[in-house]
């Protein structure tokens, strides 16, 4: 079986605004996006038990080749990048098309996301890119058991766990709790040096380059401003054990003790 | 603008959120529609949202162990599709929602922005407000499209009774299901039952995080909660070592808390925990490193050692009570 995992290559550290605004500054170092090893992690624990390929997958600049050859060190088979100036900028509902162009070609029985991006991301994109397969999806899974055509998953959600099942092909999103990444040893990283690493084009993928990027993105950012700061906030440092006191006199005052 | 705000209901009532939705989208178009789907009793839910400004409810039924996105992609599709143009599709975000969200905004090939906290009208037009960047700015965001969907954190409004009570119009649909909705199913789903005070009704949370340093430090959040009648909540990250229970989780994975007083323990203030009880009256937060994010929305942010402050601030209430 062939199994895709998605993922990101997203800033380091702090993020900021490019100066004139709008979209992100992507200038600096990247890193593959954090919760995305979860599902790269998972995938990888399925290849053990079942005969399977795992393939990764992104949409990215040419520097996301660094994340896809971590996830190659951590034992994918083989990467795809798809790097085009076309591309660039597109948001969340452009950036689904690319992938499941992407996907599309690779015919996949399962799909893998992780939970979310640590540059701004709604932790939704998976649905998109399973409605433009039509396929079915599932998020937030904290186990996976793959049976005959199928795919069984534990959830977490706000009210309850679920236990959900869905007939493959299928998309799932894992839950950062699924499991422990593994670390990509030095003998991992010189492997995956000759690992495979395709890279696509918008049009490669029969995509016109007005149907994504900034052209093809739905949505736009129309200002960037500070947030409104908290009034009136005030700060105790505890160096001479009077915190205490200062906490119980702030809540007496406002009644609440 | 014709808004269509999908309505979330567990057990028999409809979220917080939704219903805060509900009432600031009624604010913006008097004739605002929602959408009920699942196996409660939706007549008595419909009844509810006309209360919070629905003009029309439309309902479906769909009686799986748990709620999928899949139906309600399919209810939400049909309606704009078929029954009425709606130009904006409202929801209050959830595990169910986003999914919810993110799949109709593909089918529709609408614009999607999440994570709202705010919608206006600006010369007719919609403009959300969102945090961005680990809530270090906020930017206006718009659509290029229409339909288009908006997502707003819980807790961004609250839920508020129209003054003018209104019986909505109340429209059953059936929906013929996508075959790759049919592909997902639920096998059953295991409510998380909450031990202690209610966090959704408590006045006052106590929430401990990574920094009460063990399950044992726990303690100190339930002796504090004890002296101020207060309801324990925990980050998910110490709920993930096992050091509370998942029923006590507060964010965007968690619950969603406004109470009068939220006391945080060794809380960093990620963003996803911080969407969860920001709305909080008073927030008190005890941190020793003075860049914990947290104080940048506190209103007394107490740089310190929760092992030396709160068991001081306890014997200080101990002796206050008698
Ligand atoms: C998709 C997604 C959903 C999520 N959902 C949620 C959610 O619903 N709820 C949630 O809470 N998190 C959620 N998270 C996790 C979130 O990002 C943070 O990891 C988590 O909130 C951190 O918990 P924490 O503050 O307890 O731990 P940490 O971030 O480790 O912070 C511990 C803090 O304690 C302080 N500290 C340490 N020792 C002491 C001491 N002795 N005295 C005083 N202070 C001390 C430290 O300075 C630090 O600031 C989610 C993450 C993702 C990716
Ligand atoms: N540009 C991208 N290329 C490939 N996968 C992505 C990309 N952006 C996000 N993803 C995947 O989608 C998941 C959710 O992202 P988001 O909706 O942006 O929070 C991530 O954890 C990745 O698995």
């Amino acid at each position: 079986m062939r199994i895709a995992v998605c993922v990101k290559h997203v800033p380091t550290g702090t993020l900021r605004m490019r100066p004139e605004g709008g979209t992100l500054d992507r200038n600096g170092p990247g890193e593959l996006n954090p919760t995305d090893k979860n599902a790269i992690e998972a995938a990888l624990r399925l290849k053990e038990s079942a005969d399977a390929e795992v393939v990764v997958v992104t949409m990215g600049p040419a520097a996301a080749t660094e994340s896809l050859r971590t996830a190659l060190g951590m034992g994918a088979d083989r990467a795809v990048l798809v790097d085009d100036d076309a591309v660039a900028g597109s948001d969340f509902l452009a950036t689904s098309r690319v992938l499941a162009a992407v996907l599309d070609r690779e015919s996949p029985d399962l799909v893998l996301f992780g939970q979310q991006t640590t540059d701004g991301g709604g932790a939704v994109l998976w649905a998109a890119v399973a409605e433009r397969l039509q396929l079915p999806f599932l998020s937030q899974a904290t186990t996976l058991d793959l049976g005959d055509g199928l795919i069984t998953v534990e959830r977490e959600t706000e009210v309850g766990n679920d236990s959900i099942e869905a007939t493959l092909p299928a998309v799932v999103a894992v839950s950062d709790a699924i499991n422990e990444p593994r670390y990509t040893s030095l003998k991992g990283m010189m492997a995956a040096k000759k690992k495979p690493l395709d890279t696509l084009t918008a049009s490669d993928l029969g995509i016109a380059a007005d149907a994504v990027g900034v052209a093809g993105s739905q949505t736009v950012v129309l200002g960037v401003g500070a947030p409104p700061a908290r009034a009136g906030a005030a700060t105790v440092e505890d160096d001479d054990g009077t915190a205490a006191q200062v906490i119980f006199d702030y809540l007496a005052e406002r009644d609440l003790v | 603008m014709s808004l269509l705000v999908f309505l979330e209901h567990h057990e028999q009532a409809l979220t917080p959120g939704s219903l805060g939705v509900l009432t600031r989208a009624a604010a913006l178009d008097p004739d605002v529609a929602a959408v009920l789907v699942g196996g409660d009793d939706l007549v008595a839910l419909a009844r509810e949202a006309g209360r919070h400004g629905a003009a029309t409810v439309f309902h479906a039924t769909d009686v799986s162990a748990s709620p999928l996105p899949g139906p309600r992609i399919d209810v939400l599709a049909d309606l704009v599709r078929r029954i009425r143009s709606f130009d904006t599709i409202l929801l209050s975000n959830s595990v169910l929602a986003g999914d919810i969200a993110a799949g109709l905004a593909a089918r529709l090939d609408a614009g999607l922005n999440w994570d709202l906290v705010d919608l206006e009208l600006r010369d007719g037009e919609p403009v959300g407000t969102q945090p961005m960047l680990q809530d270090s700015v906020v930017a206006e965001v718009g659509w290029r499209s229409s339909p288009r969907v908006a997502l707003f954190r819980p807790g961004s409004f609250d839920a508020v009774p129209s003054a003018t009570e209104r019986e909505p119009a109340i429209e059953s649909l059936t929906v013929e299901p996508t075959p790759h909705t049919l592909a997902a199913r639920a096998i059953s789903r295991t409510l998380h039952t909450d031990e202690g005070p209610s966090l959704d009704a408590a006045d006052v949370i106590v929430a401990g995080g990574i920094g009460l340093g063990s399950a044992e430090g726990f303690d100190l959040a339930e002796q504090l909660a004890g002296m101020l009648g207060a309801a324990v909540a925990a980050t998910r990250a110490a709920v993930y070592k096992g050091w509370y229970p998942a029923s006590a989780q507060v964010g965007q994975t968690g619950k969603t808390v406004s109470p009068k007083l939220y006391v945080a323990l060794g809380i960093s203030g990620a963003v996803q925990h911080k969407v969860g009880m920001q709305n909080s009256k008073t927030i008190v937060a005890i941190n020793k490193d003075p860049h914990a994010p947290i104080f940048e929305f506190s209103d007394l942010a107490v740089i310190g050692d929760v092992h030396t402050v709160v068991p001081e601030l306890v014997e200080l209430l101990r002796k206050h009570t008698g």
